[in-house]
């Protein structure tokens, strides 16, 4: 009984985790591209779920084509706030840039207020909603399309970064901005593409896990701050760690709701983050030569 | 030096005569919350502006001071006065301890530490039921009372706040122009320079972290014992955002910036009540066009501005 409790926990756990490693990776890109830490990543979320319910409802658009539908507007928001919001920026110091993203995400918060209002809206779940028994624990389909999805994306990515050349030239960027201009690349596109990328991510996220938890205008502030608490403890690494680092936190989040209190369940991320942030910067897995403290 | 005074002195010759010059209880009550939010913004413009530390989690120990001043007075009937200094020893000591290992952290970490830090203690005063009484509030905390005056008019209370602002304001202003407020730029400019040139800049950091965590506690008390009742929906991230935006509106390292900006936002929404909901576009577009275009703030943007406008306007009759 008491094992299947956890059990149950534990799965539903990982497929929160699997979203707040979506998000999570969608920070760590910008961050080893740019060195910002986009406070807006959270609004690509909500905008992903957000979009998808319109091309449903207003389109009357089948899900498999309001799917890359709202992928594709939220990217060009995504390019829309780099090209307006980030590069014009004259003086990017670190407390500047914060401020922007912070200021970018309340206005695209307050605009998608303007446009879907303040009600909750759902998602139908991708293929229904009956239940799969996993040992003495209940599953519903729609967890195992955000493992799936999480895993293909996390794929994707693999393949772009280590085996195509615009991936490598990311990766270049990330380790040394000046040094990878020296060499020809075009920094600045690099940080465009990775501003795509992540809100591609972020807006694949919102749509995978609309349908389980529902979405409304204001979703991204908390998703957003998971998704960097995840960030946080892999490291700020686009990879791996990262993935980890979501499902740890999934599943202790969920852990901790049931077996607690459900009312501290977002405290447990926010001490995970102060924990991590005091005492490993570099996060679980990292080493302790990076200068991030 | 001679010159400040001066300014200082106007201004408040100009916030005691203000409720001469206006009427109307609403107005009265909406320059109170005028005068509460400059002292937050000053603060928080005293980390932020002088330090060039950021906090996204000031919302959390304005709220500190609120609960600990309404708990103190009603579930332990203790005298506001009493309570009032005592929250803020309290707020002050705890942002002390956390002060230490969050403000090793820079930039983007610290900003989402301390916003971290700031939604935890959102989520104590909504959970901690008993204590708080929760989401619905803590109400019936008294008013002040000073030699057989109760402060329980918006006219009283406007002096009362504003007697507290004006006291801010000095201390702050005279901070700023000492040796603490250099060695603060300095720290500002370069940690590096500044510890090399004999500042201890760790031990300084956490020092003006704690004094604003106080300030803004003692606006969290005075808040409490005007409005008599809280509730946790004032002191969330938006407000702690709200903040900010008031600070970075006014002018970074800018006393009278952070009036400004306080001001501003804090009448902003009064003329825009059909607008009720759609402030915070307002808010979000005001941040990102005031970092890109007017870096300094309005109180450095607006003179050069006009600076600008007459120049072009000569070189044009010319």
């Amino acid at each position: 009984m008491q094992f299947d409790q956890i059990l149950q926990y534990v799965l539903s756990g990982l497929s929160t985790g699997a979203i707040y490693a979506l998000i999570g990776i969608g920070f760590s890109i910008i961050y080893n591209a740019t060195g910002i830490i986009n406070f807006a990543q959270g609004e690509f979320v909500m905008l992903g779920g957000l979009l998808t319910l319109s091309c449903l409802e207003l389109l009357k658009l089948p899900l498999w084509a309001a799917i890359p539908c709202a992928i594709a507007v939220s990217t060009v928001v995504g390019i829309l706030f780099e090209r307006l919001a980030i590069r014009p920026l004259k003086q990017p110091t670190p407390i500047n840039l914060v401020i922007i993203t912070i200021g970018g995400s309340i206005l695209i918060r307050g605009l998608a207020m303007l446009v879907w209002g303040k009600d909750t809206h759902a998602i139908p779940p991708f293929s229904g909603d009956t239940p799969i028994a996993i040992g003495g624990a209940t599953i519903l389909p729609q967890h195992l399309w955000i493992l799936a999805i999480t895993l293909i994306i996390i794929l994707i990515n693999k393949v772009y970064f280590y085996h195509t050349i615009s991936g490598k030239a990311m990766r270049a960027c990330s380790y040394n901005r000046r040094a990878a201009g020296l060499v020809g690349i075009d920094v600045r596109r690099m940080v465009l593409f990775s501003f795509i990328i992540s809100s591609a991510m972020g807006a694949v996220a919102g749509i995978i896990v609309a349908p389980l938890t529902m979405i409304a205008y204001d979703v991204g502030v908390m998703l957003g701050l998971k998704g960097f608490c995840a960030a946080i403890i892999g490291g700020m690494s686009s990879g791996v760690s990262t993935v980890i680092g979501g499902l740890i936190l999934g599943v202790l989040e969920s852990l901790g709701a049931g077996l607690i209190s459900s009312g501290y369940k977002d405290a447990i991320a926010f001490i995970i983050l102060l924990l991590i942030l005091f005492i490993r910067p570099q996060g679980l897995f990292g080493k302790a030569d990076s200068e991030r403290v | 030096m001679k010159k400040d005074l001066l300014l200082f002195t106007g201004f408040s010759t100009l916030v005691m005569l203000a409720p001469q010059l206006f009427s109307g209880g609403y107005l009265m009550n909406v320059l109170v919350f005028v005068g509460i939010n400059t002292m937050l913004a000053i603060a928080l413009n005293l980390l932020l502006g002088y330090a060039g530390q950021i906090s996204l989690g000031h919302a959390g120990f304005f709220g500190l001071g609120a609960y600990l001043s309404g708990i103190l007075t009603t579930t332990y009937s203790l005298n506001p006065w009493v309570a009032m200094p005592t929250a803020a020893i309290v707020v002050g000591f705890l942002a002390g301890i956390i002060g230490f290992p969050i403000l090793k952290l820079k930039g983007h970490y610290l900003a989402m530490a301390t916003l971290g830090l700031g939604i935890i203690i959102f989520i104590v005063f909504n959970e901690t039921v008993e204590l708080t009484g929760g989401p619905s509030g803590l109400s019936g905390i008294p008013n002040l009372k000073l030699a057989g005056i109760s402060f329980d008019s918006d006219v009283k209370n406007y002096y009362l706040i504003w007697g507290f602002t004006l006291a801010v304001m000095l201390f702050s202003l005279n901070l700023s122009n000492s040796r603490i407020g250099r060695a603060l730029r300095a720290v500002h400019d370069s940690e590096v320079a500044a510890q090399v040139l004999g500042v201890n800049a760790r031990l300084l950091k956490v020092q003006i972290f704690a004094l604003s965590a106080v300030i803004s506690s003692l606006a969290g008390s005075l808040y409490a014992h005007t409005m008599t009742f809280v509730s946790p929906a004032s002191f969330g991230f938006n407000f702690s955002i709200e903040l900010l935006t008031m600070v970075v509106i006014g002018g970074l390292g800018s006393i009278y910036g952070s009036f400004l900006g306080a001001a501003l936002l804090t009448l902003l929404p009064e003329f825009l009540r059909g607008a009720n909901d759609y402030d915070i576009i307002i808010y979000g577009g005001l941040l990102m066009v005031m970092v890109m275009y007017m870096p300094g703030g309005l109180v450095r943007g607006i003179p050069a501005l006009f600076r600008k406008i007459v120049v072009k306007g000569k070189a044009g009759n010319a």
